[in-house]
């Protein structure tokens, strides 16, 4: 029986996001909340885990009480438990600080039920940088494995775990001991529609939601704003490329200017079926 | 933390099959202007089996100095034992900034030296600077999917660390026979200690395609309509010798494979020549091409983004206009064949 707790975020959808162009700020309300994309996959594979091993998976997040909507869009996928940590003193965390806040959470759910292993996303589409889960291993001290494309084995008995880690050019088998915890990729799986009765638990269902007063042995001073060394000194609006020359004229013509313009670098260009 | 003892400017130098990775070289050059300007020292830290050598190659493109960890342990990249390296190499020379590449080997290692060394981390970053007098490092990244670019500061803890994009920065020109010292750390980690094994490396069976190495890119997007439209790509890039790279609209619809995507969640690409043919022009997809030496853009939408992010463009439909480019370079190249047989 193996006991998998995947961590996933409540986002923004950063891809219908809209700028405010005073602030320079996402505009919150243009953007529904969703569960972060690469997240979806981290809970699907604990849920395929289950269901090659028995047992348990259990979805943690922090973030603010609207987030219990993300927890339940994982249960349709499959989980079974979800804990939520929730708290003014956690806003403004950076990785470092999220990291320990969510190490936290994980030692109390630890004594509830022992942990294998720890699945996160890749990284999140409005922090987008993948640092959070090897932060949370090194904090557990247990082996992070990123890039994470398909998992081969859990041995629980043996105490151990094989996965294909994602390289630019291939892949690499990893063996590592449990627990430990994997980043993984998109590719790993694909999110079928959820069941029903997946459906009908998850619309009553109400995670367990600790505030810091529940945790044991935090030092407040690593939480939240205060606790992240990384602040945001400004943010830009991306500059603008200025806009290059639109082909006047019949299509013929515009098709003779651009090769006009292409073939100033004919050197560039492979001679088809050339000798060479 | 006394940041004041904190001084230099440190490159992690990735090793892959052997060399120095492209972004380790671009990092000295942009970690050299950063060092210039702070006047203080450009070091790499090289760790591995066999690098030492390389530590010549790391003076030829800007290091004064290279801490070398040169140790069978090493021989494969695990998170374990690299980590070991950095951290106690950071606690006993103190430099105030690391940057490595942001590649999934820089990614991981940094994510978690970062966490021991309990600093900030800057992900991804596209632009570099430094405070000349306070040392502090501005390092600036798209952020929220690349709707705004934000500069991220660490102000209090040392050292600043970020990954940076590959093909951003510029190495310098190397200047051969140029020295500095190589200095050799020892670290003791017992194999049998270490919690992770590489059972096997396998290498993709076809030799992936590797975009951003291409002079000329023909890329696609949704605007092809289906698989069998997206051919027309393939057909362009093989007349002309190009490489096909897609916009994420195209991979997700499954017409063509990931490693080609160009973009924010795909690769960096600065070819010679970029078409991009069908593509909207969003901002993700404009960070991945922008610095490509010629921008050719063909869509049909007058408004198209793209159009205020290329050098030439066309509008028009790309099942008109394409097929009159590939006749035209039949015409043109085999000419030139012709004339040099
Ligand atoms: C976190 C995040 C990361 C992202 N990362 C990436 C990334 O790495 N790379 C990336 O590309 N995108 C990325 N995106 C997605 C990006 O926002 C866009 O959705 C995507 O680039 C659009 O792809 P497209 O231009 O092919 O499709 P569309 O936006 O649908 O554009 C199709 C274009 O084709 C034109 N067209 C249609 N028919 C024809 C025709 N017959 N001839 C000529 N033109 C025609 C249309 O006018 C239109 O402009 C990311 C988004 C998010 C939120
Ligand atoms: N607030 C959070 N609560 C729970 N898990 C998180 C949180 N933030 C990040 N994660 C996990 O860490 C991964 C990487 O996030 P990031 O470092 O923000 O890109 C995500 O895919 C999640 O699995």
């Amino acid at each position: 029986m193996l006991h998998v707790v995947a961590c996933i975020k409540q986002v923004p959808d950063t891809k219908v996001a809209k700028l405010n162009p005073k602030t320079n700020t996402i505009d919150r309300a243009s953007a529904p909340a969703i569960l972060n994309p690469y997240d979806t996959h981290a809970v699907e594979e604990a849920v395929r885990l289950k269901k090659r091993y028995g047992g348990t998976v259990t979805v943690l997040t922090m973030g603010p009480p609207p987030a219990v909507k993300a927890i339940r869009r994982c249960v349709e996928i499959g989980a079974d438990e979800g804990y939520m940590i929730s708290d003014r003193a956690f806003a403004g965390a950076d990785t470092l600080a999220t990291s320990y806040a969510l190490t936290k959470a994980l030692h109390k759910i630890s004594q509830i039920r022992p942990i294998d292993l720890i699945i996160c996303g890749k990284m999140t589409i409005d922090g987008d940088t993948g640092q959070v889960g090897p932060g949370i291993a090194r904090r557990l001290d247990i082996p992070p494995l990123t890039s994470v494309n398909k998992v081969v084995e859990i041995d629980k008995e043996g105490g151990s775990a094989v996965v294909h880690r994602k390289l630019e050019d291939g892949y690499e088998v990893v063996k590592s001991t449990l627990p430990c915890l994997l980043t993984v990729e998109k590719e790993i799986n694909e999110v079928p529609y959820s069941p029903m009765p997946n459906l009908i638990k998850a619309a009553r269902y109400q995670p367990t939601i600790w505030a810091v007063s529940d945790l044991e042995d935090v030092d407040r001073t690593q939480l939240g704003l205060k606790g992240s060394p990384t602040i945001v000194g400004s943010v830009w609006a991306p500059p603008k490329p200025q806009g290059g020359e639109i082909l006047q004229g019949p299509v013929n013509s515009q098709v003779d200017q651009l090769m006009d313009i292409l073939l100033q670098k004919k050197e560039l260009f492979a001679v088809k079926g050339g000798a060479s | 933390m006394n940041i004041a003892e904190y001084s230099g400017v440190w490159v992690f130098i990735e090793v892959k099959d052997g060399k120095i990775v492209p972004v380790s070289l671009e990092l000295l050059g942009a970690g050299k202007r950063l060092a210039e300007k702070r006047g203080v020292e450009l070091s790499g830290i090289l760790v591995g089996y066999g690098v030492k050598p390389l530590a010549n190659t790391a003076f030829e493109y800007g290091a004064d100095a290279v801490y070398v960890y040169d140790d069978p342990i090493f021989k494969l990249y695990r998170t374990e034992t690299y980590m070991r390296a950095i951290i106690e190499c950071t606690n006993r020379h103190k430099p105030e900034i690391i940057l490595y590449g942001a590649t999934s080997t820089g990614k991981d290692l940094a994510s978690a030296a970062a966490t021991d060394l309990a600093t900030g981390l800057t992900a991804d970053t596209t632009i570099l600077d430094i405070d000349a007098d306070t040392g502090l490092l501005q390092a600036s990244r798209p952020a929220f999917g690349g709707n705004i670019m934000a500069t991220i500061l660490c102000k209090k803890h040392r050292p600043q660390m970020a990954t940076v994009r590959p093909k951003i920065m510029k190495a310098m020109n190397p200047i051969p026979g140029r020295k500095g010292e190589i200095i050799e750390e020892k670290i003791s980690i017992r194999e049998e200690d270490v919690r992770t094994k590489v059972l096997e490396i396998v290498k993709s069976a076809t030799k992936q395609v590797r975009i951003d190495e291409a002079d000329i890119i023909v890329a696609g997007g949704k605007g092809l309509g289906d698989a069998k439209g997206f051919g027309l790509i393939h057909d362009f890039a093989e007349t002309i010798g190009a490489t096909v790279g897609a916009s994420r609209d195209a991979v997700e619809a499954g017409w063509i494979e990931h490693h080609h995507q160009v973009g924010q969640t795909g690769v960096t690409v600065t070819p010679k020549i970029y078409f991009a043919i069908g593509i909207s022009g969003a901002i993700q997809h404009l960070v991945g091409m922008q610095n490509s030496g010629l921008i050719i853009a063909i869509n049909k939408d007058p408004d198209a983004p793209i159009f205020n992010s290329c050098h030439y463009g066309i509008v028009g439909d790309a099942f008109e206009i394409v097929p009159m480019l590939i006749e035209q370079f039949k015409r043109v190249l085999t000419a030139e064949e012709v004339k040099n047989a």
